[in-house]
């Protein structure tokens, strides 16, 4: 395989990856830009939406049971996602560090229930047979080139998820709520919106979508009690890099990210790829340390 | 202050000298691997009590101390022209250049200290210079103790890979296994842990300390006075990384083992439990917090290993949610005016 192709297969692998930071970032980047706390136990709605997959294939088997998992995934974990709101998170609202260890303390505990419940070693999801095949290029320059079709799929879930999101932030009414709060949480709450519920609406919702990444990383391998792990790590830095709550922002850092990795794997393994993502995040606060799209304040601790 | 008052802090001092007659050897062991592990909380407790700055890597630190100075005892353990076992089995013959300068003790135990001093300086510095703190740079120094930890496991052939580097038989031409070897390392140990309390303590109460809690407490304010807040937090990430290096390389000592599964995200995020359950205002709470969740974690681990990560998830919400200053608050002694600061907890960072 020559080097152009392995160029755009590592592009296309690039894109996919950040499809799924995508995925696992979105919750984190809205509540953190919402109310600045981050949720270490977010990998673990990954896992749990995995499960729930795992779960509603055991009762819908069949063609159709995954396009039923889906909807139970995000629902399932976006009612935990509450909880975990209600309980610790809304608490916590003004101890961001705080914050971040007690829900790293509850992530200890599911990853634990779940090596429990499912066995450390993980269960299978199979992919439905319409996902299961690749497609094959067998002409023009890039012949030889193949695209997996669960690859396409999630890309495809990325672009709905992110569009859902686009329209109703900026269509519906609760979508202005969230906008509201997001820019001026004293103003919002003084004009009768009340805050504490947008948050809790935009922690469930992302929650949600958390566990609707976890359905796609069942697509590619095993769901086991760390699953979520191995894509959380980048999912923080995907915030970090793409500014406080901003769609545009965690999209185009997502991109940068997967791309990144990719790319520098074809010439490093995938360790050292980490440890490069890690020092172009370092490298890239330097220059714009308010991330890809700066929020617009002119509170001072913003 | 908030201290133990001198008599509380001597009894234990004394207590923590003569047990080697009181517990039989594995609980001294245990003990002496906590005494290791307690410096690295003092330096937690100047780093996150003190400068509010949350360090999710603080298994970097530690594991580079303790690489620093397994590198020295692995390489006594060779004949002449030999190399490490897990180098062989890699297909090395000759040992790596960056191997060779730890085979003089000297350099290693200057590498303890200074290797993640100089690495947490640039680090830190790289990062506070452009005003990133609070919960960002929590999730980089945890970016980084994911990175350390991968980078370890994957360049096998370098750094024993997955089991790190054990089987280690002298330091500086004594016998590991000798019992007064074993004595002698468990006092530098106490002597070393005093030694730490003793100087942060002087930090804490020195005008570096107070500037220290201003940019804590309201950053901007001492921006305003003048003061460029970065230097003052590189300083104290420096120190607790310096701390956590001597921690680390105490504690390889002491377990005969260094490994990546000491230095991960994981194993890092429970050196803050310890400081958060004994209080992360108080010098005292910390040390004590680090001995009783070790132990508890010795204990509970050999009995029921599943249990383990319920306690350690239930303790972090629970002294999170209801005792955010820890076993120390209990003690009002303890933390004395740093209980009335406890306002501070929730300056750091705070929303509107």
């Amino acid at each position: 395989m020559g080097g152009p192709i392995l160029f755009v297969e590592q592009l296309f692998n690039g894109i996919s990856v950040a499809s799924l930071y995508l995925l696992a970032a979105l919750g984190l980047a809205l509540s953190f830009g919402l109310m600045r706390v981050i949720n270490m136990a977010h990998g673990e709605m990954l896992m749990l939406g995995g499960y729930l997959a795992y779960l509603t294939l055991q009762v819908v088997p069949g063609p159709l049971g995954f396009l039923v998992a889906m909807p139970v995934a995000f629902l399932g974990t976006a009612a935990l996602g509450a909880v975990v709101e209600l309980t610790v998170i809304k608490r916590l609202a003004s101890r961001p560090l705080d914050t971040l260890l007690a829900t790293w303390g509850l992530s200890l505990i599911l990853q634990q229930a779940a090596r429990n419940l499912f066995g450390a070693i993980g269960v299978d999801v199979t992919a439905p047979a319409w996902l299961n095949h690749v497609l094959p290029i067998t002409s023009g320059p890039l012949a030889g080139l193949s695209l997996p079709v669960t690859r396409l799929f999630i890309l495809l879930i990325a672009i709905v998820v992110l569009g859902a999101l686009a329209v109703f932030l900026a269509h519906s009414r609760a979508g202005l709520w969230v906008r509201a709060v997001n820019q001026d949480r004293a103003m919002a709450a003084a004009a009768g919106i009340d805050v504490r519920r947008v948050d809790l609406l935009v922690f469930a919702i992302g929650t949600g979508i958390a566990g609707l990444a976890g359905v796609m990383l069942a697509l590619l391998g095993p769901v086991t009690p760390t699953v979520g792990q191995s894509y959380i790590v980048p999912a923080f830095l995907v915030v970090i890099l793409g500014g406080l709550g901003s769609l545009v922002g965690t999209t185009a850092a997502s991109l940068i990210a997967g791309l990144f990795s990719a790319l520098v794997q074809i010439f490093v393994d995938v360790s050292f790829a980490q440890v490069l993502l890690l020092v172009f995040v370092i490298a890239f606060i330097q220059i714009r340390p308010q991330g890809v799209v700066a929020s617009r304040s002119r509170a001072l601790d913003a | 202050m908030r201290s133990p008052n001198k008599l509380v802090l001597a009894s234990v001092l004394g207590l923590a000298l003569i047990a080697p007659w009181l517990l039989p050897a594995y609980e001294l062991n245990v003990l002496a691997r906590c005494g290791a592990l307690a410096i690295l909380a003092v330096g937690l407790v100047l780093l996150w009590g003190e400068a509010g700055i949350l360090s999710l890597g603080q298994g970097v630190f530690f594991g580079l101390g303790g690489y620093a100075l397994a590198m020295n005892l692995k390489q006594a353990a060779l004949g002449p022209g030999e190399i490490p076992d897990f180098m062989v089995w890699s297909g090395l013959d000759a040992l790596p250049w960056w191997w060779r300068p730890f085979e003089n003790p000297a350099v290693a135990l200057v590498g303890v200290v200074l290797i993640p001093a100089v690495v947490a300086a640039a680090y830190s510095w790289l990062v506070f210079r452009r005003r990133v703190t609070g919960v960002y740079f929590a999730l980089i120094t945890q970016a980084l103790a994911l990175a350390f930890a991968t980078l370890l496991i994957s360049k096998q052939p370098f750094t024993g890979g997955f089991n790190g580097l054990t089987d280690f038989h002298t330091l500086m031409g004594f016998d590991l296994a000798a019992d007064k070897t074993v004595l002698v390392l468990y006092w530098a140990t106490i002597l070393l842990l005093a030694l730490a309390y003793i100087g942060v303590r002087a930090l804490m109460n020195s005008r570096y300390g107070t500037l220290l809690r201003a940019t804590r407490d309201g950053e901007n304010r001492v921006r305003y006075l003048g003061y460029d807040p970065s230097p003052y937090r590189v300083v104290a990430f420096t120190v607790a990384a310096l701390l956590a290096g001597v921690s680390g390389a105490l504690f390889t000592l002491h377990s005969g083992v260094v490994s990546p599964a000491l230095v991960g995200v994981v194993p890092s995020i429970e050196m803050v439990v310890w400081v958060a359950v004994g209080g992360r205002n108080s010098l005292g709470g910390a040390i004590a917090g680090t001995v009783l969740v070790n132990f508890a974690k010795d204990k509970i681990s050999s009995a029921l290993p599943e249990l383990w990560p319920y306690v350690l998830g239930g303790l972090f919400v629970i002294v999170v949610l209801l005792l955010p200053q820890g076993l120390a608050s209990l003690v009002p002694k303890w933390t004395g005016p740093g209980r009335r600061r406890g306002s501070s907890v929730t300056a750091p960072g705070t929303h509107p």
